[in-house]
């Protein structure tokens, strides 16, 4: 039988750093930024944290409390200075916003190996990784351990995760209701769906796309710290990040723009992840690669699905990748 | 009217863009409880001078006073706060929020929509508006989205109200009504500027016209001491000749017969519904209505870019052979031997390649002649400066991309083109779409010339008025099906107004 009480647990510590990139890539899509950078935007988050706790710890680390926090400062401001970049080319120089983004991914990987490397070879480690125990056990401090048999379903299904967990989904239902209920939202909305009219409207364009989009980059580089701290028990490992960033992107668009769609969504997309080492499939590596394509499959699905039914709300915001100039005739 | 003060006064303006001046020390009063019209050519600076009252543009130079006191407008909200509301001729509304949403936008405070859509049925009672706040834009039609844009900037507590051609996408019963509503909003004492480029308008429903060439200030003077030409020639700054000559039709013979034709969209919505009638060669053949009501599907059906679902479409030959056009794509309907031109609506979506040069978008019709490797380059060349001599196109030169043309320039430039093919059907599409009224006689000249020399000229037009005077028959669409074929000479303005809104129009009016 399939064993429902332990998959659910890591379907959702799966998810959550996915949870974190979508509310972010959603917040800066609203307006009107495509930022393709988010990848790169959580490589950097990580890393940043990374070097916070490394250095921290090398201090000895003697407060628990700052043991969180300087690597979840560390970590906003470095995806901040991301979206900051993201921001200065496409808004402020208007530059084209797939190249941008584009760049900013590859770049933010490099960023990430590069450090990565760099504090490998300080700690001396004979393995090719950054081992960070002390802030890993500070961020996964959790009321139930999931791995626990004896404890309770409830207690294992919904109390077993760290604080970042609950504040991921907290995040992404508060972002749901400023972008739907106020006024903050209807602006946003509005800069994403047709500047010149938000513009007419006394709306100032620039500072709303700035601020969209430096505050999506944030959440989203929190995704990448949670991976490290959290999902991975703080081992930081070059390139383990994997292709989650893309995968945030897709549930972009799977949750089409809503970020408390995207609780459930994540939590799906994380499930469909880990599918293939839940179900036998022996030793046969490309039935599990096939396995590994599912939320991929699941998006393009989700995509037919939604041009057909062709609803207008359904969309993507209209000015979508779009630079905006005033005095543009 | 001297010892009124001024609700606005402008002294001075000037804006550039790069080298181009297009506002050149505009002296400019606005005054309360009246309607002023602002007149001019496209390119004289009008939008560009109310852009700076909104907001949209900052002046360079010059000083701007609202009710004698000097104010500074650097951004839309400053206008707001003055009381200064724009419509724009491209609304400026978003298409997934609902009406009240758009008239809320980028108003502080705390989202109460349910207290906005009780304000906003208060205003649309006050000036006899209909709005429904809870209504999505996108399910709007154009004078509905207008009217949501007048009651958003009411809704700001507007009393200087600025139209940008207000009545460009309007029926003539949607004019009117718009027209009562301005009346109402006059007598209450707000101050209305309206840009609009029809003269009966003018004299319609301002009091006073104010008129610019060239971004510069010509004059204004009361509406009721002047005259449609003298405006006319005060706009242009030679006179014009302002009656469309129309020549009776010689030797007209049927060359397009369209049968039935039924064209459904791909979204399975009845485009056109049963449409039959024949277009004759020498005779310009008027379409009227509503828009979105067929008229682009039918002469795309015809040129042979719409798919269609049932009927038949025939081209006569001179010596009476009908040859069938549908299910042709364009280069066979080309290779048939049938000459066609088709000016179509959007000029720099269909017509022409903004980012090519004149001499290139000339090429777009003739890359295929010859048999050489290489296209020929030097004819199209040619006939990008016949068409810039013999039509007035005013550009820095043959190799400027055609984007950066204004748009009657660029209207030349496409219709010059088909012309010259020598084609014995002409297919044109608001055809003076946003052109000012020189440019707009330079076409009716055109095209009443392709008509002389034999040509069936399908015009699809809005402004009902230059359709009674420029076609020889008018059909009228309305909601995908002929609603009637009335002769232009002697049709009635309203009857075909009220054709265009219900089928086959009322019998008494």
């Amino acid at each position: 039988m399939f064993d429902f009480i332990s998959f659910i647990p890591r379907a959702i510590v799966q998810g959550i750093p996915l949870l974190l990139g979508s509310t972010g890539e959603t917040l800066t899509e609203k307006s009107g930024n495509l930022n393709l950078g988010i990848p790169g935007i959580m490589y950097v988050g990580a890393i940043s944290g990374v070097i916070g706790s490394f250095f921290y710890e090398a201090a000895g680390a003697p407060s628990p409390f700052l043991t969180v926090l300087i690597p979840l400062l560390c970590c906003l401001l470095g995806s901040l200075l991301m979206g900051l970049l993201y921001c200065f080319l496409t808004v402020t120089l208007r530059a084209n916003q797939n190249v941008t983004g584009l760049a900013l991914t590859t770049f933010g990987v490099g960023f990430g190996n590069f450090f990565g490397g760099s504090l490998i070879k300080l700690s001396g480690s004979e393995l090719p990784s950054i081992i960070l125990t002390t802030t890993s056990n500070c961020f996964r401090r959790s009321l139930v351990n999931a791995a626990d048999t004896t404890a309770s379903w409830f207690g294992r299904l919904f109390l077993s995760y760290g604080f970042l967990a609950y504040e991921a989904v907290i995040i992404a239902l508060v972002a749901a209701y400023v972008l739907n209920r106020t006024r903050t939202g209807l602006h946003l909305r509005s800069v994403g769906e047709s500047p010149t009219t938000a513009d007419a409207a006394g709306i100032n364009v620039s500072r709303y796309k700035y601020a969209a989009t430096c505050i999506g980059a944030m959440i989203a580089g929190l995704g990448g710290l949670y991976y490290v701290m959290d999902y991975a028990s703080g081992v930081w490992t070059n390139d383990a990040f994997g292709d989650r960033g893309w995968l945030a992107i897709a549930l972009v668009i799977f949750t089409i723009w809503r970020p408390n769609v995207g609780v459930l969504a994540s939590f799906l997309f994380g499930g469909l992840y880990i599918l293939h080492m839940y179900i036998p499939s022996g030793m046969n590596l490309a039935v599990k690669e096939l396995y590994k394509m599912l939320p991929y499959v699941v998006t393009i699905i989700v995509l037919v699905i939604s041009s057909m039914r062709n609803k207008r709300e359904n969309q993507p915001p209209a000015s979508l990748g779009l630079a905006y100039f005033r005095e543009e005739r | 009217m001297d010892n009124k003060t001024p609700a606005v006064k402008m002294r001075n303006i000037t804006k550039r863009f790069g080298p181009v001046v297009a506002n050149d020390k505009v002296w400019l009063d606005i005054y309360r409880g009246e309607i002023l019209a602002l007149l001019g050519e496209n390119g004289s600076g009008k939008t560009t001078l109310m852009n700076m009252l909104s907001g949209i543009y900052f002046p360079d130079e010059g000083e701007i006073s609202i009710d004698g006191r000097p104010v500074v407008i650097r951004s839309p909200k400053d206008a707001f706060d003055l009381g200064i509301g724009m419509i724009h001729q491209h609304f400026k509304l978003v298409d997934v929020l609902t009406a009240a949403e758009n008239i809320v936008l980028g108003l502080p405070g705390k989202l109460d929509l349910k207290k906005a859509a009780a304000r906003i049925r208060e205003i649309c009672s006050a000036y006899g508006f209909e709005v429904n706040p809870e209504q999505k834009i996108y399910d709007m039609s154009v004078s509905q989205k207008q009217t949501v844009e007048i009651v958003k900037v009411l809704y700001r507590g507007a009393d200087i109200l600025i139209l940008d051609e207000p009545t460009a996408v309007l029926t003539p019963q949607e004019t009117d009504k718009l027209f009562a509503v301005l009346r109402n909003m006059r007598d209450d004492g707000k101050a209305i500027v309206i840009i609009t480029h029809k003269m009966h308008e003018v004299e319609d429903l301002s009091d006073r016209v104010a008129i610019l060439r060239h971004g510069q200030f010509i004059g204004d003077m009361p509406t009721a001491k002047t005259n449609a030409q003298e405006m006319t020639n005060m706009m242009v700054g030679h006179a014009v000749e302002l009656n469309i000559n129309r020549p009776e039709p010689k030797d007209p013979k049927p060359r397009i017969v369209v049968k039935n034709l039924t064209v459904r969209s791909i979204d399975g919505i009845l485009k056109l519904d049963d449409v039959s009638f024949t277009a004759n060669s020498g005779e310009i053949l008027g379409i009227a209505g509503i828009s979105g009501c067929g008229q682009k599907e039918l002469l795309e059906s015809i040129a042979g870019l719409q798919p269609v679902e049932g009927g038949s479409i025939e081209y006569i030959e001179d010596d009476g052979t009908p040859e069938q056009l549908l299910g042709k794509d364009p280069l066979s309907i080309q290779q048939m031997g049938v000459s066609l031109s088709f000016v179509p609506e959007d000029r720099l979506g269909m017509g022409l390649v903004g980012n090519m040069d004149l001499s290139d978008n000339m090429m777009l019709r003739s890359f295929r002649r010859g048999r050489s490797l290489f296209t020929d380059r030097k004819s199209p060349r040619k006939l990008a400066e016949t068409v810039v001599h013999d039509l007035d196109v005013v550009t820095p030169g043959i190799s400027t991309p055609v984007r950066r043309l204004s748009g009657g320039n660029v209207q030349k430039v496409l219709v010059g083109r088909e012309i010259a093919s020598a084609p014995t059907v002409l297919l044109t599409a608001y055809a003076v779409r946003g052109l000012d009224i020189n440019s707009s006689y330079t076409i009716y000249d055109l095209i009443n010339k392709q008509k002389e020399s034999g040509v069936a000229v399908i015009y699809v037009g809005e402004d009902l008025d230059v359709l009674l005077e420029l076609a020889d028959r008018i059909l009228v669409l309305c909601g995908g099906k002929v609603s009637g074929i009335v002769p232009g000479r002697g049709a009635k303005k309203r009857d075909v107004g009220l054709m265009m809104t219900q089928l086959g129009g009322k019998t008494n009016g």
